[in-house]
């Protein structure tokens, strides 16, 4: 008998639609506006990489060691580099990293021995081309500057 | 039901997928119909074959490590632990206790996760949309929770062979535990959306029957299994990571039809937030990792280990010939297993019941085709 008036009274549609109606609260927005609101990226984040500089005297601090290199399961790490002959260290020259390929494993920042190369915080890696999706030392010391939008 | 040949006249050959968006990804169901009842079902598999097992031999053991969350990208923690349990045999080594803590709420927290995807996908294939808006709330709890243990939302690799890399952060406890307690309601929620619904009722009960001896004929694992009554599940069978150390239960239900596997799911959830209360509680101190090498060079041999995935057993089967890079690594995914028992489930049912019978499956097509 209950069930019988459970189901002409739609009890079981009515309390599905109750939860809708709760969660319509304006206190319970979740979505994120996204280029206008920046979401809160973890500190740990394993986004654009970055080939970190000296602060102040604003040379690398990577010794060219090749290591990240060897440690990247794809392959996508090239470094060069030429001993200096007065110091007799090798200096690196150039350093190309191919972000197209690479999957944010974070391998190579764990494989650095000196805490050159790391994976930052920078999430926006689009580009119009594919070549800019290679990049150079330059692009790997400066950082990506994706368009900013104002609103 | 007698044997039909594809130019049969009676018969109709309809193509489902691989861009339906009900199959999950891409997969490719050629249903063999017979008005609105399936005569046959044939899955074709392999778009998204990218070769991972023979990447995985060429590749050193850590390098590997990232790969394999590339298989169930849902559960992306759940196959990282597997592996590196199944190198860890390999070395005879074991994690310390602290990273097999860490190991075991970051898997549950991903156990929720999966399910929680699965919910809202399965429903939203039935047409219940307002779960999949809900679920993906709290599934973004959980992808905080990993973006800042690991630094990463999906493709996790937060586990290495030997232990941890990460340390946990501060404050993971308590996030972990604020989820728990914010969650259990919103389960209920689900519940009171889903369970006495008339329509996902009549949509669901009965539909794709599969009784527990079929299930062990096709070698079903999972939620699956356990709702066709059969009481499986490795974490307690076959305890690893000190599973045993925990106190829950193995929700089983007796009918095996999608509704029960459902409610199977819904109780994993609420057993999965006990796990995870019970090993935030204490965290042991000590190293997160255990003395591995630099250069992880197993002796020769072989090793299997399976875990029990969101989704079933997940097993890794590693040959080693004493170099850098497996010999030979092979892949037990569940979904690829439990998807063959598509076509028994679906032999009788109609058209508009594969589409449940596919999402009450559970599958994720980068497994499949690996
Ligand atoms: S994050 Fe992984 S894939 Fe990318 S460069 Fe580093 S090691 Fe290679
Ligand atoms: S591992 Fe570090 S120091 Fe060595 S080459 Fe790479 S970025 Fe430079």
């Amino acid at each position: 008998m209950r069930k019988l008036l459970k189901t002409v009274f739609l009890v079981d549609l009515i309390q599905g639609l109750w939860v809708t109606l709760r969660n319509q609260h304006p206190k319970h927005i979740y979505t994120e506006q996204y280029p206008a609101q920046r979401p809160k990226i973890a500190e740990r984040y394993r986004g654009a990489p970055r080939l970190n500089i000296h602060p102040v005297s604003g040379e690398t601090l990577c010794i060219a060691c090749n290591l990240c290199a060897l440690a990247c399961p794809e392959n996508l790490i090239v470094v060069t580099s030429e001993r200096n002959e007065q110091t007799r260290r090798k200096e690196l020259t150039t350093f190309i990293y191919d972000t197209s390929r690479c999957m944010f494993c974070g391998l190579c920042e764990d494989a650095c021995p000196v805490d050159a190369l790391e994976l930052t915080q920078d999430f926006e890696l689009a580009s119009y081309t594919r070549d800019g999706a290679i990049w150079d030392r330059q692009m790997l010391e400066e950082g990506p500057k994706p368009t900013r939008y104002r609103y | 039901m007698p044997e039909t040949t594809f130019l049969d006249a009676n018969e109709l050959v309809l193509n489902m997928g691989p861009q339906h968006p009900s199959t999950h990804g891409v997969l490719r169901v050629i249903l063999k119909l017979d008005g609105e009842k399936i005569r046959g079902t044939e899955c074709v598999i392999g778009y998204l074959h990218r070769g991972v097992e023979k990447i995985g031999e060429n590749r050193t053991y850590q390098m590997f490590a990232p790969y394999v969350d590339r298989m169930d990208y849902v559960a992306a923690v759940s196959n990282g632990l597997g592996y590196c349990l199944a190198v860890e045999k390999l070395l005879n080594t074991e994690a310390p206790p602290r990273a097999q803590v860490v190991r075991v709420i970051l898997t549950e927290l991903n156990r929720i996760a999966s399910h929680l995807l699965w919910l809202g996908t399965h429903a939203l294939d039935i047409g219940a949309i307002t779960p999949l808006f809900y679920v993906m709330r709290e599934r973004e709890e959980i992808l905080n929770i990993f973006e800042a243990y690991c630094g990463a939302r999906l493709t996790t690799h937060a586990f290495r062979c030997g232990g941890l890399q990460y340390e946990v952060y501060d404050g993971m406890e308590q996030q972990a535990k604020r989820f728990c307690k914010a969650f259990l309601p919103r389960v209920d929620e689900y519940e009171e959306l889903l369970s006495e619904n008339r329509i996902w009722k009549e949509r669901l009960i009965n539909v794709g029957i599969l009784t527990g001896d079929e299930c062990k004929q096709y070698g079903v694992t999972g939620p699956v299994l356990r709702a066709a009554g059969v009481k499986w599940d490795i974490r307690k069978a076959l305890p690893y990571s000190g599973y045993e150390k925990y106190d829950f239960e193995i929700p089983t239900r007796q009918n095996g039809d999608t509704y029960d596997r459902y409610m199977v799911r819904i109780q994993e959830m609420r057993q999965s937030v006990r796990i995870v209360e019970q090993a935030v509680e204490d965290i042991p101190s000590g190293p997160i990792m255990a003395k591995v090498g630099k250069i992880v060079k197993p002796p020769v041999g072989e090793a299997y280990v399976s875990i029990e995935a969101p989704k079933g057993e997940l097993g890794y089967f590693i040959v080693s010939d004493g170099s850098t890079q497996p010999y030979r690594l092979r892949v037990r995914p569940p979904s690829f297993i439990n998807l063959q028992a598509l076509e028994r489930m679906s032999r009788g049912a109609l058209v508009a019941d594969v589409v449940a019978i596919i999402g009450t499956i559970d599958i994720v097509l980068g497994e499949i085709d690996r």
